[in-house]
């Protein structure tokens, strides 16, 4: 694509444009299938019912779970991580997490810290990284859950999850359950919950699962009972319709509700064309991508990147700070005057940039996608140089 | 289908029964997913129906899937 007159640069937000095939998807599901899956025997439930269950098939193909009905759906990774931390923990528990998180898992944290579970933030470096062994270190006897993200959305950082997995199942001192948040990683860096030891994925469909808004879920691995788990929410689910308690069997005990047929549909979709492609190769094209905006950035006098700048060590997000220019004003101009969209602030994550020492400004965040075409990246380049030369003027 | 009187397969939840749906059809089990007969349950959901002398190999393929049964008409 050539001539450009905006470029799209906030795909960590939500990623933008979907392939063909989720949009045809969602209308199909919204204009030949209808029906609520699951509630009745007709034609249009059966089909809606079946678009949700291939779905269930998609993600845990995807993710290397070996039985789909552990995947349990929900509005997006937030609700996901909720019923994970809400419905795991206890009084009297003790989590870990990283100094890096979002809010999505810091709120939840938080709260239930004021109400009796034992809380651990363990210390990441300032570009994001995080030492296994530290983690292994905050370990208690009475440690129930690990939880962390995978990727960190403020600064593409890649937390070593798959390692701290596997040495937490060789801990003597605990057993605690290891969470990872997906939701700035998955699509992007290959996961296997058998492989990479993970006991519960949460995982949203509207990022680089190249789905719509909307959708998400968390899979709950082998090792993880159910019946240890407490719904988030309870109420109708088309099943055991002669009981007023929740069923206990999966998914239906957390998935209460009518179900976002459409967008399930259009995320079975976006998994598909995802399993299709060569991973190898949309791999390098998000490292050439940072890569590319590394570079760029950093050469601009007045640029200050936070992270790893390095592709191998994060997703295709990059986070900077422009001397002499808030990151509200850098926004509303790169938006304004260049077409550059991209988000500033704090990204729901003040531990982050705690971590990252840009608390409570904030940082630029430029998060490229796989449809980012490369004169976009120059565009977006060029204009962070104008701006850092009119900043210094 | 051998017999005429056909038999069904019962879920507790619609999810479990198109996954079995799915999971029979990859064993070249012939299913086909109904609503409940309403004299076998006052659920409103679908259940498999499928050839008697198929229900053994059924419920013999589900075992260990995570799929429940809620009840073979006519039973094993």
């Amino acid at each position: 694509m050539s001539g450009c007159s905006t470029v799209y640069l906030d795909n960590a937000a939500t990623s933008w444009p979907k392939p063909p095939v989720v949009v045809d998807a969602v209308v199909r599901a919204l204009t030949e299938v209808g029906g609520n899956p699951g509630r009745a025997g007709h034609a249009r439930s059966i089909a809606a019912g079946r678009l949700v269950d291939a779905a269930r098939e998609a993600v845990a193909e995807f993710f290397g779970a070996n039985d789909p009905l552990r995947v349990v759906f929900g509005a997006n990774v937030t609700e996901a991580l909720n019923l994970a931390l809400c419905g795991l923990l206890r009084p009297g528990d003790h989590v870990v997490t990283s100094s890096i998180e979002h809010n999505s898992m810091m709120r939840p944290l938080r709260q239930l810290e004021s109400e009796g579970v034992a809380l651990t933030v363990v210390a990441c470096a300032a570009d994001g990284s995080l030492d296994p062994a530290q983690v292994l270190a905050a370990l208690r006897p009475e440690t129930r859950l690990v939880a962390l993200s995978q990727a960190s959305n403020v600064a593409g950082t890649l937390l070593p999850v798959a390692e701290i997995g596997r040495r937490l199942r060789a801990c003597t001192l605990a057993q605690p359950l290891l969470l990872v948040d997906s939701a700035a990683s998955a699509g992007i860096v290959p996961i296997d919950i058998e492989r990479d030891a993970i006991d519960l994925l949460a995982f949203t469909g509207h990022k680089s699962l190249l789905g719509p808004t909307g959708t998400g879920g968390l899979i709950l691995g082998r090792r993880v009972d159910p019946a240890q788990l407490r719904p988030l929410k309870r109420g109708g689910t088309g099943s055991l319709s002669e009981q007023e308690e929740q069923p206990r069997f999966l998914p239906d005990a957390f998935e209460s509700g009518t179900l976002n047929v459409a967008g399930l549909a259009g995320l079975d979709a976006g998994l598909r064309w995802l399993l299709a492609q060569d991973h190898a190769a949309l791999r390098q094209q998000h490292d050439a991508n940072t890569r590319r905006l590394i570079d760029g950035l950093a050469a601009i006098p007045g640029v200050t990147l936070h992270g790893p700048r390095d592709p191998a060590r994060q997703v295709d997000i990059v986070s900077f700070t422009l001397a002499g220019l808030s990151c509200s004003e850098a926004g509303f101009r790169l938006d304004e005057e260049f077409g550059v969209e991209c988000r500033i602030g704090l990204h729901c994550a003040p531990a982050a940039h705690r971590t990252l020492g840009t608390f409570p400004e904030g940082t630029i965040r430029f998060a490229p996608g796989l449809f980012t075409p490369s004169e976009g990246l120059e565009m977006a380049i060029d204009a962070v140089a104008r701006l850092a030369r009119s900043a210094h003027v | 289908m051998s017999d005429p009187t056909p038999a069904y397969l019962l879920f507790h939840t619609s999810n479990h029964a198109f996954r079995a749906e799915k999971l029979l059809g990859a064993r070249q089990l012939a299913v086909k997913l109904v609503p409940v007969p309403r004299h076998l349950s006052s659920d409103c959901g679908v259940c498999l129906r499928l050839a008697p002398d198929a229900r053994h190999a059924a419920a013999e393929a589900l075992a260990g899937t995570g799929v429940e049964l809620a009840g073979v008409h006519p039973p094993l």
